[in-house]
């Protein structure tokens, strides 16, 4: 199709100047981490579904994962869940409020993206105080 | 400009497709917004799952056996856990897709990342999805 009575040449051509001189701002940046946490969020459903299948096979499964998970790095990996998680949906959200055709002004911008990255750190701050004072962790 | 020349006007369009064209089936499959809808209906009702899923780790993650087992073989528990594993799962199929169709441009590398993407998202969903009903029915 595209090859046909074509061949392919490579000159090197002119670029337009690409993202690689834009100074980084907080819209394209929670862009970016939103789909990093979808990516990362992807990978962590296998921790639920170790979890689950760990339940339904037995006490010795599921005293492996608490094992992992209660381990410091577990506990790191799974903070990082909560924020991926809470990120994401306020990420949603977001796009949401977009869907109706409102916030795109360059101030409701900048501002839903502050409330992105501050709301997703308070909400999960706010989700491990909760549980850990629940359990009389702290 | 005549009307026929206008490659983009859909009554003339499939005058001006090849005969190659469309035994290939190229051109629009009329499921362009599709996507897109999916991701929202799923994105909507992943914010309450999400919501729930968050309250049941918190909850139960670390628990001994017995407490949890309990837990998830009640139906009120079970029933919105299986539905987010569903809706999650859909959605972030969808998500990926998106991903690799925006960084993977070889077409058979495409084709296959593309193929593990599905079954990846089909192995996970059953897998929850078999262990809660494993667990609902105590079997």
């Amino acid at each position: 199709m595209a090859d046909a009575g074509t061949k392919k040449t490579t000159h090197a051509r002119p670029l337009s100047p690409h993202i690689g001189i834009y100074r980084q701002q907080i819209n394209m940046v929670m862009s970016i981490v939103h789909r990093i946490t979808g990516a990362a969020l992807y990978v962590g459903t296998l921790l639920l579904a170790w979890w689950l299948i760990a339940i339904a096979q037995g006490a010795p499964s599921l005293d492996l994962v608490n094992l992992v998970m209660g381990h410091v790095v577990g506990k790191v990996v799974l903070f990082g869940f909560t924020w991926a998680l809470i990120h994401h949906m306020l990420g949603g959200l977001r796009h949401f409020i977009w869907d109706t055709g409102r916030g795109f002004d360059i101030s409701s911008v900048n501002r839903l993206g502050w409330m992105t990255i501050i709301g997703s750190i308070l909400i999960t701050l706010a989700i491990w105080f909760v549980a850990l004072h629940a359990r009389g962790a702290i | 400009m005549s009307e026929k020349l206008r490659p983009t006007s859909s009554p003339t369009h499939a005058a001006i497709r090849t005969p190659l064209a469309k035994v290939r089936g190229l051109g629009s499959a009329k499921e362009g917004t599709d996507h897109f809808w999916k991701q929202r209906l799923t994105g909507l009702a992943n914010v309450p799952l999400t919501i729930f899923l968050v309250w049941l780790i918190a909850r139960y993650a670390g628990t001994d056996h017995a407490t949890v087992k309990a837990a998830i073989q009640q139906p009120l528990i079970a029933i919105p856990l299986l539905l987010l594993v569903l809706s999650g799962v859909y959605h972030m199929r969808i998500g990926m897709q998106v991903i690799i169709e925006d960084y993977v441009h070889s077409e058979g590398r495409k084709l296959l990342t593309l193929a593990l993407n599905t079954f990846f998202a089909i192995a996970v969903a059953l897998t929850c999805v078999f262990a809660v009903l494993k667990l609902s029915f105590g079997v």
